[in-house]
Formats: structure tokens, sequence, C-alpha cells
């Protein structure tokens, strides 16, 4: 099952490998070598540089972490109060959704204005990069559940409570995760966004570092650690919802 | 996993009736009326059921028939009559006697067969070790035994009914309310559980309002046939059927008696179009 895009990728990387050797290539794209090294000069930045990568890698992943986690207790309290109140749903709805037609780009700076170079003008990035993916899909699991079971309920004797967290939240659990494994993707832009922005450390900012020196090799690298970041976290949360949501839609 | 296994369909033990049934019908309503808005679904209908009796309700599609279980129940408040569930007039106290049971299943996928039938003994705050405890006994007792902790998914469709139907059931309310119970199911699966269902309420007799577009059904089932006519629904005839659900189906079916009332009640359906 892993085997196929496995093979894909070994291919890729080879061709890659043999485009960047083979000088020819480079000569008929008139491109400097330094531009676009082979995947076994990032492999040894990736062995050389490994301190500095794990240094800052682990501060990027702080911020991604603890944003995330902010727009997961965010987006769900949002959605389940959206959900019980009507009126609420009507009023904030419509601005949910205006909320993300503000590009981060334009905001990102504007918050290391306001908070500086620290962590939280990161924090607040990916948590609104992550808050519309997650709240969305909460909401519309949320939305799913038959009336008909919240009909059953009332006459099993159950409080709005115990409807909700028996009948409404389980329903909702699969469409969650959905929104949370698309949120923890962009996540990782939005921590990259946030370091460009202003910051002193971290993988965003290492990659502009090594950007201005030319070193594009531990660019690259950056970028490869960064996209580990990304696929290792969904990877985890589509384990933990094959344990957890396992009943899907 | 297993898909689809299925239960033979047992003949139930009966046991002593739950208490004792008090004079007076168990559930009434009177000159009830109710529109959505603009669109009057139901207009003047006298209905009552007593104690012990299963009324059935046929009618064709939309003309209330599922509404009329909601007014019924509390779910919803109606337009227009009065409605009385065991003495009880106000839609909260209703709710609290009338257990309701959907066209679907609507099994909580996530838990067990038995986590699904004990739901209402949890909702008042039982531990989950006493309701099942609990509510094992009718798993025996109405041929589900073995498939306690079977998820929804590992049962056919006449065994999701039915353990939605223990559900109800376990609610430990005096008055059933079912709406269409078999309408997802294929005539045979359906066959089976009617005559399932008929020695279900022997051993646990409830007043009973089974709403069913399947004529056949509500003759065999009930003790009397309410017929309502085409939107608004409105009382075009009441048939005393009793007596067909004491016997195996196959034979009660086939009677002229039977056959006398099917056509008396097409008739009535024809004329309420």
């Amino acid at each position: 099952m892993m085997l196929a895009p496995l093979a894909v990728i070994v291919l890729a990387l080879a061709a890659w490998e043999l485009a960047a050797r083979w000088e020819l290539v480079a000569d008929a794209l008139s491109i400097e070598p330094f531009l676009i090294p082979a995947p076994s000069d990032i492999a040894e930045a990736l062995w050389s540089d490994r301190e500095l990568l794990a240094e800052d890698g682990w501060v990027t992943l702080r911020e991604i972490l603890l944003g995330f986690g902010l727009a997961l207790v965010a987006g769900l309290t949002f959605a389940t109060a959206l959900h019980l109140s009507d009126t609420l749903r009507r009023a904030f709805y419509p601005l949910l959704v205006a909320s993300q037609t503000v590009p981060i780009i334009v905001i990102a700076p504007i918050l290391v204005v306001w908070f500086g170079f620290g962590i939280t003008p990161k924090l607040v990035i990916i948590a609104l990069i992550c808050f519309f993916p997650i709240t969305v899909n909460a909401l519309d699991g949320l939305r799913s559940v038959d009336p008909d079971l919240i009909k059953l309920m009332r006459t099993l004797d159950a409080s709005r409570l115990r409807t909700f967290m028996r009948g409404e939240a389980p329903s909702a659990l699969p469409y969650a995760f959905s929104g949370a494994k698309v949120a923890v993707a962009v996540a990782v832009i939005g921590a990259v966004f946030g370091e460009w922005s202003g910051a002193d450390s971290g993988l965003g900012h290492l990659m502009l570092q090594s950007s201005a020196q030319l070193e594009t090799a531990r660019l690259f690298a950056a970028v490869v650690v960064l996209s580990a970041f990304a696929i290792g976290l969904f990877g985890l949360l589509s384990l933990l919802e094959r344990r957890v949501a396992w009943w899907g839609r | 996993m297993h898909k689809s296994q299925e239960a033979p369909v047992a003949e139930p033990h009966s046991i002593s009736e739950p208490g004792t049934p008090n004079g007076g019908p168990a559930a009434s309503v009177r000159a009830l009326s109710h529109s959505f808005g603009e669109l009057r679904v139901l207009d003047g209908v006298d209905l009552h059921v007593a104690p012990h009796e299963v009324l059935g309700v046929v009618g064709p599609s939309g003309c209330g028939k599922s509404t009329l279980l909601e007014l019924v129940a509390g779910l919803r408040e109606q337009s227009v009559g009065d409605i009385s569930v065991g003495g009880a007039t106000c839609a909260e106290d209703r709710l609290a006697r009338c257990a309701y049971m959907p066209q679907r299943d609507l099994l909580l996928p996530w838990l067990s067969a038995i986590d699904n039938a004990s739901l209402a003994l949890r909702n008042r705050g039982e531990r989950r070790e006493a309701a099942r405890r609990a509510t094992a006994p009718l798993f025996e007792r109405f041929g589900l035994a073995g498939f306690e902790r079977a998820r929804p998914a590992e049962l056919s469709g006449g065994m999701r009914q039915r353990v939605a139907f223990l559900r109800t059931l376990m609610a430990g309310k005096p008055v059933l309310l079912l709406d269409e119970p078999f309408g997802g199911l294929d005539a045979i699966t359906r066959g089976e559980m009617q005559e399932w269902l008929a020695g279900a309420l022997a051993a646990e007799p409830r007043a009973v309002i089974l709403v069913t577009h399947d004529v056949e059904e509500a003759l065999y089932l009930s003790d009397r046939v309410a017929v309502l006519s085409a939107r608004p629904g409105q009382l075009v005839a009441k048939l005393a059927v009793s007596g067909a659900r004491a016997r195996p189906r196959a034979d009660a079916i086939t009677t002229p008696e039977f056959a006398r009332r099917r056509q008396h009640a097409l008739a009535a359906l024809k004329e309420g179009r």
C-alpha cells in the first residue's frame, strides 16, 4: 500500500539527482548549480546542520502545537455555541466566513508591530489560520445529526446536555477530525509566515537566513523538516481518529 | 467482522404485566388540528388508545401520521385541540410518559447493542454495568441472545429494529409510539418482524400507537385501526380488528375475515384521497 507513493518519490528524487549532477541539463536551462541543490546535497545539509535544524525545528514545532491547540479549543467551543444557539449562529457565521477573506500576509506584520518578536504573533497567526477549518467542519458535523435522533433522545429522558454529549458530539467527532487534519497542515504555513514577519529563531527564520547566505542546501533542508512536521502531525491525527472516531460519517 | 449475523426469531416467554392499568384511556386526542405555518396537516382528529391496546393508524404519505405521534409524545405543541397521556396534558409530562420509535433505527454506531438498548436507563443516571444487567434479560427473551456486545454495523436491518424496539421498551414508559418501524425492511423480514413484535407485545403489553402505510401490517398487529385521509389528515374510518395478533401471521392474514377487513380499510383509504 505504501509501495506506490514511495516508488514515485524515489523515482522523482533519482531523476532530480541525475539532472543536478548532469551538467548538460543545468547548462541547457541556464541554471546556476547552487540554486537547485541535488538531493544528496540536501541530505548532507540535513546531517551536517542537524543541531541547528533541531534547535530551530523545536521552536517552530512549539509554535505549531500551541497555535493549533489554541485554535482547537476556540474552534470547538465556538462551533458548539453556534450550534446550540440559533441567534449566535445567525449573527456570527457570516462573520466567521468573512474573517477568512483578510489575507494573513497583511495581518502578520501588523501583529509583529503590536506584539514584537516573541511567540505571541506566531500563535495568533497560526490560530487564525487553523480556526476556520476546525470550526466550519465541527459545526457541519453537529448539524449533520439526524433531527430524529434528537427527538428520540428527548423521549428517552435525556436532558439537553446529555443529548449533546451522547448524541451530537460523538456524531460530529469525525467531522471535527477532518477539520483538524486540514488545520494542522496549514498550521505549518502559518508558522513560517509568522517567522518571516519577524523572528530571531525557528525554521522560517532559518530559511530567510539561509536564502540570504545562498546556503540553498540548508534552505531546502529546513523545508524538508517542515514538510516532515506537516506529514507527521497529519499522520498522528489520522491514527488518533481511527482509535477515537472510528465510526466515520 | 461477520456482517449481518442473524438470530432466529424465537418465541418469547410471557411474563407478568408491569403494573396495573388504571381506568380510562392511556392516551387520547380530541379535536386535534395542527398546521406548520400555512400548511394544515391534521384536521379535527379524535382518537384514543386503552392501556394495553394497539391502535394502528394508516393513511397515505403526508397525511400527518408522523406529526400525530410527535404531538402525542409532547415533542411538539399542537395548534388546536386536546391531547392527554395517562392524565397528563402538558407537553413535558406527556414526554415523560411516551417512548418514541422513529422510522430509522437510529442506533448509535459507537455503542454496542446492549448499551443502545439501555440508553434510557443511562440517561436517567444509572451506571453502565447496572443498566446492562437490567437490559440483558430482554436480549435473552426476545431472541437476541449473544448479540449484546455487537455493534449496530454488524447487525442486519431486522436485528437493528429489534434492538431499537428493546430500547423503546426499556424506557419503561406506558405508551409506545411506533413510526413505521418496519418501513425500511424487505418484505420477508418485515413479516418476521411483525410476528416478533406481536410476541413481544404479548409478553410486555403496552399502549401502542402504530403508524404505518402498510394496511396488512396495521390489521395484523392492531386491536383497532384508524384510517386517515390525505393531507390535511382527517379521520375517515375506525375499524375493530382484534384477534389477528394472537395467531401466526401466515394463518391470520389468509382468513376471509382478514380479507374483508382489508377490503374495508383499502376502501376507506381510497375514499380519503
